[in-house]
């Protein structure tokens, strides 16, 4: 069983970040908060992607064993290079995620421009307060 | 230049989107022609992609010249092709339509807003061009990238709405990145029809069967499907007008799209039949979601939030339509994108109208509106009876599709649901319609009795946002004969062979 648990190592991180990800978006009130746990949440993925492109036992970048005009470039054997497509892969992933961040933190700031703020519960206690205002006007 | 149809009609609407700030730096006022001229190439060659799929067949355009498996593939078949032209179509009203409502609310942000709405419909148009899964992903995240920004600058609340939307959003982009990211280790390959190939011999993987899960509950948060649809209605309901106009019609029908595409391209059909009963859950969670949906926006007197409300009912109704697993009911399906596409924008250009004459949004404020906008109400009108299913227009033929279906899979209670839908439906529109055309002047709130003249002089929202709604109720109308066309020429291609 351990052995079982050692030997995936990368996967049960990814997947115990996720859930302090999930966790921290969901039970957190603070809306900095949520959003740093958004940000663990697309970063264990993140991570998940980069693992599965590892490989043991002195693996390099694909480089072509090229023999200059004429000859055919062949590959070195499969065994010995990584995968770059994941890596590749997630160099567009983070900027998606950077993106997201910097809008998620645009808007904390229209928040707290508004509410002055950014404690979930306040926010709605101000909100209810304004409605039963509008409505007994 | 027609054979690279396929990349200009990404390529310009983005370099547009690059240029427009250039643009607005001094001349504010030309951005909105700009964008419109820009958007105007898409359309054009959509309806030449259409028409080229229709008359020759599917055919994939590789960028670069990379072959497949490689390099980046746009594939396109009929589902594509029609879909295309339904966004194009819709971001170029759309776009004719913001140009009131963006010197209202919006005054001196016009270079931004034009810079996101051109590229809100790139994001869209990549989702449903590309043959990749990893660049349909990155499509989904700028299409919500340019949509967060765009609601945020709403009525009051739109902040806090759009921080949930982002949440939630970035919650189901990420689990739809995981599910590529399981289909990349078991085959090692980005390719969608390469991977349709691969994946059947691997069925019984227990990493494909995840790699589903995780797929199909990303696309139903990006949808709205009942459970997870709590980011929308508050989301589309703070947005400015001319951005919910926008992105309420095709947001939920591209995610839709991406649902169709894992479930029958992706995956043969069987799958979700046989090996995980995902056919028979999200039956029932459509039910749910029409049911719920339909009543949630009975208890709402804000009509922009009635609409949201009514979206939910209308996802569902397309969900049904897939999980039925017919020929019938997917045609139904694909009929009702097409149909609910143009007849929530139709709502939303309507709403967007009657709050620039400074009617505001409230059911019971909209007395007599008939007579100030005749035009305007007249459309409505037309919508509604769509809405409810009323033969002539075109909400008819595609939930007649999809009772046929749920009748055919022998599923008698989504065939109630359907017609209890319809139900609710005209209980909800007849209840405007009987305050806009039947209430006497006298029983009205505002009255008062003080310029009976004034308030029957008609004062229509102006040209820019008239002719777009007068052109979608045409729409309306003329897709309802028109559908059994639409259907031989390109859904009935769309709908998997075996069914």
């Amino acid at each position: 069983m351990l052995e079982y648990i050692i030997s995936k190592y990368n996967f049960w991180v990814y997947v115990i970040l996720m859930m302090i990800g999930l966790y921290a978006m969901m039970g957190k009130r603070n809306l900095v908060k949520k959003l740093i746990g958004m940000n663990i949440f697309q970063t264990s993925i993140i991570l998940f992607f980069v693992s599965i492109g590892v490989k043991k036992g002195g693996a390099t970048v694909p480089i072509l064993e090229g023999l200059g005009h004429g000859h055919e470039h062949h590959l070195i054997n499969v065994a010995h290079y990584l995968n770059p497509l994941p890596h590749v892969l997630m160099l567009t992933a983070i900027v998606v995620s950077i993106a997201t961040t910097g809008v998620a933190l645009a808007t904390l700031i229209l928040i707290y421009r508004r509410y002055r703020s950014l404690e979930e519960d306040e926010i709605m206690l101000i909100r209810r307060e304004e409605t039963t205002l509008r409505e007994t006007r | 230049m027609t054979d690279q149809l396929p990349a200009l009609i990404i390529v310009i609407p983005l370099l547009g989107a690059f240029l427009t700030p250039l643009i607005g730096w001094h001349y504010k006022n030309l951005c909105h022609t700009w964008a419109v001229a820009v958007l105007i190439i898409p359309f054009y060659g959509a309806t030449g992609i259409l028409w080229q799929v229709v008359t020759t067949g599917p055919f994939s355009y590789r960028l670069g010249n990379w072959a497949p498996p490689w390099g980046i593939e746009y594939a396109l078949d009929h589902l594509n092709a029609l879909m295309l032209v339904i966004i194009s179509a819709i971001g170029l009203l759309a776009a004719i339509n913001a140009k009131q409502g963006v010197s209202n609310r919006l005054a001196g942000k016009e270079p931004q807003f034009y810079t996101l709405l051109l590229l809100q419909i790139v994001g869209l148009m990549g989702i449903v061009i590309t043959g990749d899964l990893f660049n349909l992903f990155v499509f989904l995240e700028i299409s919500s990238l340019s949509g967060y920004g765009l609601i945020a600058h709403g009525e009051d609340g739109a902040p806090l709405a759009t921080f949930n939307y982002i949440m939630i959003g970035t919650v189901g982009a990420c689990f739809y990145l995981l599910g590529v990211g399981y289909l990349y280790i078991a085959t090692g390959s980005l390719n969608i029809a390469d991977l349709a190939a691969m994946l059947p011999a691997l069925y019984h993987s227990k990493v494909i069967l995840v790699a589903f899960a995780f797929f199909t509950v990303g696309v139903a948060i990006k949808m709205g499907l009942f459970p997870l649809h709590i980011w929308m209605p508050d989301a589309y309901t703070t947005a400015p007008n001319p951005v919910s106009t926008l992105i309420a019609p095709l947001m939920t029908k591209v995610a839709a799209y991406i649902l169709i595409r894992i479930m029958f391209t992706l995956f043969q059909p069987d799958f979700a039949i046989t090996v995980i009963p995902v056919a028979t859950i999200l039956g029932w969670m459509s039910v749910i979601a029409i049911l719920a949906g339909g009543l949630k926006a009975l208890a709402q007197t804000d009509i922009k939030r009635m609409v949201t409300y009514i979206m939910v009912a209308e996802v569902g109704y397309i969900v049904m339509g897939v999980s039925v697993m017919n020929r019938m009911g997917l045609t139904g399906a694909i009929l009702h994108i097409l149909n609910d596409a143009c007849m929530v924008f139709s709502l939303f250009l309507i709403i967007g109208a009657i709050a620039h004459r400074g009617h505001g949004r409230n059911i019971y404020h909209l007395n007599n509106l008939h007579k100030k906008m005749p035009l305007t109400m007249a459309a409505f009108t037309i919508t509604a009876l769509s809405m409810c299913g009323i033969p002539p227009a075109c909400g008819f033929f595609s939930k007649w599709y999809l009772i046929l279906g749920t009748i055919k899979a022998h599923q008698w209670i989504f065939a109630a649901t359907l017609l209890t839908s319809s139900l609710i439906n005209a209980v909800l529109f007849f209840r405007i319609i009987e305050q806009a055309y039947l209430l006497p002047i006298s029983n009205s709130e505002h009255g008062l009795g003080q310029s009976h003249e004034e308030v029957i002089t008609a004062n229509e929202a102006p040209p820019s946002m008239l002719i777009p709604i007068i052109i979608m109720a045409a729409t309306i109308i003329l897709l309802g004969p028109l559908s059994g066309k639409i259907i031989t020429a390109v859904i009935q291609h769309a709908v998997p062979v075996i069914f």
